[in-house]
């Protein structure tokens, strides 16, 4: 590609949509792209030499995955889950994990709520001009616990808690909190602050405030981003098993490395259900409640 | 002072109180089946044993490893990470793209009068289904799967992230060229135009920005799941995290985890950045 030349007009304000589209493969947008500063198609160089590098540097094995050998023992594979193991006292495990990983999803949610509300007070800023001290610590607190993933807590918290639904239940409560944390300081940062200052000039207490003006004023948000949270934390602890820290992953990772392919199956079948399951329920939920 | 206007007297005890007990003891009760499936034990982590394992490992994170031979080997194993994440997403837009073009009903020539003709009704919901399936399995599990099948390694995590990515983006991108404005799609093709055109010259450019911006958040979600991945062996930060976990080595898990914070930040700012550049 050869250089741009200087665009005539100006350069941001006079950018058409038509120079979005050519970030996009198949867009016919190289003239507008030329006609635009530098900086597009800086971006698209940097992005394709990204790709580029990516592939160069992965020494993916395409020949192994594309050959004959691998398409047939992908059939193979495949045609190991069938039939998958129905027997009832199977079942009834699977049930029963599946119950493990709601209650685990639910268990870590609460208590990540509850955590959550407690960090994002000293992490937000209200109008009572008290303990700004604790801002900076807490955020960064905030910002650890929600960066390292679910799986990285449980992985960790296995020393201290041992194998099982626990470790994973604290893993999805720390991830969670971090979330939380920061989505209710938002909503606290953001309530009116009316309410709140009528009671402070009476002279009412900082905990009095909180609970009886700015608390009632947000609740309906912090609920709905709970219950959001909660939604995601069922797909996640589905998969936590994974590491040892209990549920349907547990059950899965147990049975996939033994070869127990038709159990494999069942588990994976009763894990896409209860996605679906929480997926179509949340789905109705929303349509029912923003009629 | 006139009795009259003086302000009533403010309850001193708060009036839905005996309510609020109800309903906190209420929630308790109902939380006690779940503590039971989770073996929720919190003494369990205060066990003198439990405890002295505990803190022996987080006091090993200090000080972190920083020698030159390890701090190398993070950097690569960081880049893999991304690339991973990068090469997963590159993939998963080859799959997505046409998915999203066969999927989108407001390319229907069909639907122009009316509704749309059974057929190709047939076919939409069924890319459509194709969809839901592809992002509906965790990445962590076609990682499993293709880990069996190719090998640990990178390709198995690339591969896992193109799938559920690919499921992911068809089904937003859908979403978004069905929400937007369709006016000048709808003349493109009522006056002739193939769809391929009407899709580059009426669908595309009108909802370029919100495309790319989401493309762009996912990116900043695919580098956070790649290290995920490497725990089941699919390679990256991840693969070394849980190798450094499983020997107790507080050292490396700590410079790990830093420089996986620090990872996430950027990919967080960069990926902030570009969206507000996006408009």
């Amino acid at each position: 590609m050869k250089h741009p030349r200087r665009a005539s007009r100006d350069p941001l304000k006079g950018a058409a949509p038509g120079a979005r589209q050519s970030r996009l493969p198949g867009a016919p947008g190289s003239s507008a792209l030329l006609g635009w500063h530098s900086k597009a198609l800086w971006f698209l160089l940097a992005l394709a030499a990204l790709v580029v590098a990516s592939f160069w540097s992965l020494d993916l094995q395409w020949r192994e995955f594309l050959s004959l050998d691998a398409a047939r023992s992908m059939g193979r594979f495949l045609g190991e889950f069938f039939p998958p193991d129905t027997s009832p006292e199977f079942l009834r495990r699977v049930v029963q994990g599946t119950w493990e990983t709601l209650a685990m999803s639910a268990l870590g949610t609460g208590l990540a709520a509850v955590a959550g509300l407690a960090l994002a007070l000293p992490a937000s800023r209200r109008g009572d001009g008290g303990a700004s001290w604790a801002r900076g610590p807490t955020r960064l607190l905030l910002n650890a616990l929600r960066s390292i993933p679910e799986l990285v807590w449980a992985a960790l918290l296995l020393i201290s808690a041992g194998l099982g639904p626990f470790a994973g239940t604290l893993a999805l409560a720390f991830h969670t909190a971090g979330v939380l944390g920061r989505l209710f300081a938002e909503a606290i940062e953001n309530a009116p602050p009316g309410p709140a200052a009528a009671l402070r000039v009476q002279g009412v207490g900082g905990a009095r405030v909180f609970f009886y003006a700015t608390l009632p004023q947000v609740l309906p948000q912090l609920l709905s981003y709970t219950l959001y949270r909660w939604e995601n934390n069922i797909r996640a602890a589905a998969v936590l098993g994974v590491v040892g820290a209990g549920g349907l992953g547990q059950m899965l990772a147990f049975h996939m490395g033994l070869f127990h392919m038709g159990k494999t199956a069942t588990i994976l079948g009763a894990m896409l259900l209860m996605v679906a399951l929480v997926d179509a329920a949340s789905h109705g939920a929303r349509r029912w409640m923003t009629r | 002072m006139n009795t009259a206007t003086a302000p009533r007297a403010a309850p001193t005890r708060d009036p839905a109180w005996l309510t609020r007990v109800f309903w906190i003891g209420a929630a308790l009760v109902l939380l006690w089946p779940l503590g039971v499936a989770t073996e929720f034990r919190p003494w369990v982590l205060f066990e003198p044993r439990n405890l002295r394992v505990s803190a022996q490992f987080l006091g090993s994170f200090l000080p972190p490893t920083l020698d030159g031979d390890f701090l190398a080997l993070v950097a690569r194993e960081t880049w893999r990470t991304v690339a991973i994440a990068t090469a997963g997403m590159a993939l998963a837009l080859l799959i997505a793209a046409p998915l999203t073009l066969a999927a989108t009903r407001v390319l229907s020539l069909s639907a122009l009068s009316g509704r749309m003709a059974r057929g190709p009704w047939v076919g939409r919901q069924a890319v459509r289904w194709l969809l839901i399936v592809l992002r509906s399995v965790p990445e962590l599990v076609w990682a499993l799967v293709f880990v069996r099948v190719v090998g640990l390694g990178p390709t198995a995590g690339v591969l896992a992230i193109a799938l559920t990515y690919g499921g992911m983006l068809g089904k937003v991108y859908g979403e978004i060229l069905e929400s937007g404005e369709a006016h000048a799609t709808q003349t493109l093709l009522r006056n002739g135009a193939s769809r391929l055109q009407a899709f580059c010259y009426g669908l595309l450019p009108t909802n370029a920005a919100e495309l790319t911006s989401y493309t762009v958040y996912r990116w900043e979600c695919a580098i956070r799941s790649s290290v995920v991945l490497g725990f089941v062996g699919a390679g990256g930060l991840g693969q070394q995290l849980d190798n450094s976990m499983k020997m107790f080595n507080g050292g490396e898990v700590a410079t790990m985890l830093l420089v996986f914070m620090l990872l996430v930040g950027l990919a967080d700012r960069v990926s902030a950045g570009l969206r507000k550049a996006l408009g």
